[in-house]
């Protein structure tokens, strides 16, 4: 029976691990030509996935009632509010991408299978309660990531982000191997509830040296200051879709898993992470913003936009509560938003030939040229801003609420008032399209998936998305209690 | 109150409107704006006369819950009405200023500007304080964008400037407003005003919102930001930055900081009398030697907000209401200066002192107006700067009578420059030809100086019309605010003093001299 019960929560890792399996032999003998239609099939998955999932969210599903093998695994409603998001990212990626790698003849029908098994690999992430399982999640990840990230081969960019992301992100696991050797070895236990208990007491050297390095492996997977080197280069280098694919859903998957490890593993000793994590914050947010001011490219700025949102997330977290907690999720689900409009938006800047624009000085006078385009990359600007009445306010409205709220002012004070300096860059590219002279480098046709896919998307960062603000705050509380629902 | 909910639909109105502008053409524009803007007016009006003078504190209120964390939450007082209303009423004037001078991308432009209307009527209508904060901190992007694009030569330093500083200036402010909400429990405005926050969070609460409203307001010496954007924004933007726009600062202290934190609004009145003072001094000293019109009337705007900032900190009646009729006159008076100018403007293409001259000649009629409007600014006794400054000052003067000293500087000075302006535009000889040849007003800049100067007179001659609507909300928050009144130099308190015959009959007089001195302190 325990079985039975544990196969029925892990329910859409086992649907994603054998259709993937389906889709591989489907690849093999359809070969390049059938990548649409398993591209169509890998969407398809996703959304069976995601309404698999949906039912654990909207109950609140929480505690031993959800947790599977023997305590590796959890299906509450927190994992379940990180899936949606990374079932979301990974499909918006799908629909995307085979427009993209077609023009230059690259798309292969391997693409959406990694992206079908680096949405498993980060849907066991959000939901793993134990070290190794973390860790599995984690690697099946950044394996798919790495070949993602190099996916254009005939791109020498590519090439290159992708050995970057793998030098840099296979360092980084080995920091986090290494953390998690150390905590194992001075409480006794992989288990995250075990860790819980054996962190009660006061803490020996050997488990802040674990911490530490946890924190720091895991900084480096959500692209924080001081471990952020690689994301631009990351975002720049590789294909567009599979950077709008990097900015979503492995984001909200290493979010998640710090989110899990720092509340609940290491939930019993606030005091040891939480000045790290407001470091950590704040340095991602003056560098993601001091960063971007230089850059002329859309992608590496979109890049360093991404390192000073993931500062403001942070806030979220070092509230070490969980009014933060819930925060911290509403700003992923809109800063999910954000990104997909954004990338989206950047996806259909080309030019007469149809490649791809990305210097920001080519997009001079978007608004005479193609007005509708420039409307949604300046909402999408303004909201990553901050500024209200755009729905990207509302991200940074709860997390500064929630550190107003658990008396962290000072750093609400210093996060709020670095926030201005990332408007500064924000308003540059809004002043490009709007207020320059037409260099008219943007031209051509977008395909129908994109432009759904962007007035869906610039439609919920729209002032319409404060109607939303209620169910999401709901949702959020749900996913949050069920991490603070200590077993 | 009826039911009628008329202040969502005053926003609504223009926000139908801006969608409709963006997918029209430039004729058809135009048209929509003005059709919005004059339906707007219409419901002003009305919502005037439904006004209960003397009613509850509160009317029209509408409350819906939609959001989470803040509400849809509206209602007026007098104040704001008086404020909702001198929106409504300039609205239709900055689109007929802007009918034929916008030649590019106009359905954009009256988007934008309806848009505006919508978050200033918003600001002054919001009772939630996200739901202000929101609305406050929105306009910025619709003002990026006017400045931006249609402004002139250096508009887009201008418009950076203005984006920044005000961004820096508000984003303390929310955090102040989320410990607020924390430690009240409500983001009601109505309930906050009455809350007593303890004094030593006062302080740093007042200096939060203080940074954003002395931005706005804008105060010496964060007014930087004004004279470039208005140099740059084009006629209609200019009248709404300084008709509509610059009163958000000045509602924001009767509103927030002086309800809120009434001690620490009395323990930073110094600061506030200091950088008025400055304020006036000094920027009138500059608007002496400017070339440039609207760099003149924009450092007159400055030096205006400084009387307008010192009677609100003046602790008692004529100085609030003083300070709110300064407001709507600056608001009237400052905008038809700029859509004087913009008129030779449209018609010279430039805003240099020098070019222009003996304009009385060729065009009486707008001398005309431009007289006035000039007098008013000057605060000539019949015109509307008059009231306002007269009860200001006269406020202040109850104060601190050296404060009012330097206060009066500037009235000075206001009419040294104004007048200095005046002389070198529309007197003297007309030393070029094509100044010389510019064709009088025609009818659609009649229609917009008619209105203006109409009420400019009537706020002169019979101030009452707007000082009944908000003669009560004035008084509920002097009775607020005299609980921490600080002692002005104007209060002899006799009383204090003992009789020297008391004195004498006990003998001990170092002893009563040491009580006596103790209560003269306090």
């Amino acid at each position: 029976m325990e079985l039975l019960r544990s196969l029925a929560i892990t329910g859409t890792e086992e649907v994603l691990s054998i259709s993937g399996l389906i889709l591989l032999l489907a690849a093999a003998w359809g070969g390049d030509k059938a990548s649409r239609v398993i591209s169509i099939a890998a969407v398809a998955v996703l959304t069976v996935c995601a309404v698999l999932t949906a039912p654990a969210l909207c109950g609140a599903a929480m505690g031993p009632a959800v947790s599977a093998w023997g305590g590796q695994f959890s299906g509450d409603a927190f994992a379940a509010f990180g899936k949606l998001l990374v079932y979301a990212g990974a499909a918006v990626t799908l629909i995307v991408a085979p427009a993209f790698f077609e023009r230059s003849g690259a798309m292969r029908a391997e693409f959406p299978l990694l992206v079908l098994f680096a949405a498993m690999g980060m849907g066991m992430m959000v939901s793993a309660t134990d070290m190794l399982s973390l860790y599995i999640g984690l690697e099946l990840n950044s394996l798919a990531a790495y070949v993602l990230a190099a996916f254009l081969r005939s791109d020498e960019r590519s090439a290159e982000a992708g050995l970057k992301y793998f030098v840099l992100g296979s360092l980084a696991s080995g920091i986090l191997l290494y953390g998690i050797s150390l905590i194992y070895g001075f409480t006794g236990s992989t288990s995250f509830a075990g860790i819980h208990a054996a962190l009660a007491e006061p803490l020996s050297m050997g488990v802040t040296f674990g911490v530490v390095f946890v924190l720091a492996g895991l900084a480096f997977k959500i692209s924080a200051a001081p471990f952020h080197m690689w994301t631009p280069d990351v975002y720049e280098g590789a294909p567009t879709p599979v950077t709008t694919f990097f900015a979503t859903a492995p984001k909200v998957a290493a979010l998640g898993l710090l989110m899990r490890v720092s509340l609940f593993a290491f939930g019993a000793q606030p005091g040891v992470w939480q000045q790290i994590v407001i470091f950590v914050a704040l340095l991602s947010i003056v560098i993601g913003a001091l960063g971007a001011i230089g850059q002329d490219n859309i992608k590496r700025l979109l890049a360093y936009s991404s390192i000073n949102n993931v500062g403001f997330m942070l806030i979220g977290l070092a509230c070490t509560n969980q009014a933060g907690a819930a925060a911290m999720l509403v700003y992923l689900a809109i800063y999910v938003a954000m990104s997909v409009a954004g990338f989206v938006a950047v996806l259909m800047l080309k030019d007469a030939d149809g490649a791809q624009v990305e210097s920001i000085a080519a997009m001079a006078g978007l608004s005479k040229t193609r007005p509708g385009l420039a409307l949604a990359l300046a909402m999408v600007m303004f909201s990553l801003a901050g500024i209200p009445p755009l729905f990207g306010f509302w991200g940074k409205f709860v997390v500064f609420q929630a550190a107003v709220q658990a008396n962290l002012l000072s750093l609400a004070a210093i996060g709020i008032a670095a926030s201005v300096i990332g408007a500064f860059y924000y308003i540059k590219v809004v002043k490009v399209m709007y207020f320059d002279e037409a260099v008219d480098v943007v031209q051509g046709q977008s395909d129908l998936a994109q432009r759904v896919l962007l007035f869906v998307s610039v439609v919920a960062i729209s002032p319409l998305g404060y109607l939303l603000t209620k169910q999401l705050g709901v949702l959020a509380g749900h996913a949050a209690a069920a991490l603070f629902h200590i077993a | 109150m009826s039911g009628f909910p008329i202040l969502s639909l005053m926003l609504l109105v223009p926000l139908v409107g801006a969608v409709a502008c963006l997918l029209a053409n430039r004729e058809a524009a135009r048209m929509i704006a003005l059709v919005a803007t004059l339906v707007d007016l219409v419901l002003g009006a009305v919502l005037w006369s439904r006004y209960q003078i003397g009613g509850p504190q509160w009317q029209f209120q509408e409350h819906a819950s939609v959001f989470a964390g803040f509400e849809w939450k509206l209602g007026i007082d007098g104040i704001a009405l008086l404020l909702i209303a001198l929106t409504v009423f300039l609205m239709p004037v900055c689109i007929g200023a802007s009918w034929n001078a916008i030649e590019k991308r106009a359905g954009e432009y009256y988007a934008n500007f309806l848009v505006m209307e919508t978050l200033m009527i918003g600001v002054f209508s919001a009772q939630d304080l996200f739901l202000f904060y929101i609305m406050f901190e929105a306009g910025l992007i619709p003002m990026y964008l006017i400045i931006g694009i249609w402004g002139g030569a250096d508009r887009i330093y201008a418009s950076y400037k203005f984006f920044l500083y005000t961004l820096l200036g508000s984003v303390l402010m929310l955090i102040a407003m989320m410990w607020m909400v924390n430690e009240a429990g409500t983001s009601d405005i109505p309930t906050l005003m009455a809350y007593n926050f303890p004094v030593h969070a006062q302080t740093w609460l007042w200096l939060a919102f203080f940074a954003s409203f002395a931005v706005k307001m804008p105060m010496w010496p964060t007014h930087t930001w004004l004279p470039d954007a208005h140099v740059q924004a084009p006629t209609a933007g200019s009248v709404i930055l300084a008709g509509v726009l610059l009163k958000m600062g000045g509602y924001g202290f009767i509103r927030f900081s002086l309800p809120m934190f009434p001690e620490a609004s009395a323990q930073f009145a110094p600061l506030i009398y200091g950088l008025s003072m400055a304020a006036v001094v000094i920027t009138s000293l500059i608007a002496l030697v400017q070339h440039d019109m609207k760099k003149l009337i924009a450092y007159s705007s400055v030096a205006h907000m400084g009387i307008v900032t010192v009677g609100l900190f003046a602790f008692n009646r004529q100085g609030l209401e003083g300070s709110m009729l300064i407001m709507l006159s600056h608001g009237l008076v400052a905008g038809a200066l700029f859509l004087a100018v913009g008129v030779i403007y449209d018609r010279l293409h430039t805003r240099e002192i020098d070019r222009y001259g003996g304009l009385a000649i060729n065009m009486p009629a707008y001398a005309l107006f431009f007289m006035l409007f000039t007098m008013a600014s000057v605060g000539l006794p019949g015109t509307s700067g008059f009231v306002g400054e007269f009860l200001s000052l006269m406020g202040v003067y109850a104060q601190s009578s050296w404060v009012a000293l330097v206060c009066t500087t500037g009235i000075i000075l206001g009419a040294a420059y104004m007048l200095y302006l005046y002389r070198r535009v529309v007197f003297g000889v007309q030393k070029h030809a094509d100044t010389a040849a510019m064709p009088d007003l025609d009818k659609r800049e009649w229609a917009m100086m008619i209105p203006l100067a109409a009420a400019v007179l009537w706020m002169g001659i019979f101030p009452e019309t707007f000082l009944a609507p908000m003669r009560k909300d004035i008084a509920a928050l002097d009775a607020r605010l005299a609980q921490a009144r600080p002692k002005g130099d104007a209060d002899l308190r006799l009383a204090a003093i003992p009789p020297a015959s008391a004195t004498h009959e006990h003998g001990d007089a170092m002893e009563h001299g040491s009580k006596a001195e103790h209560e003269g302190a306090r």
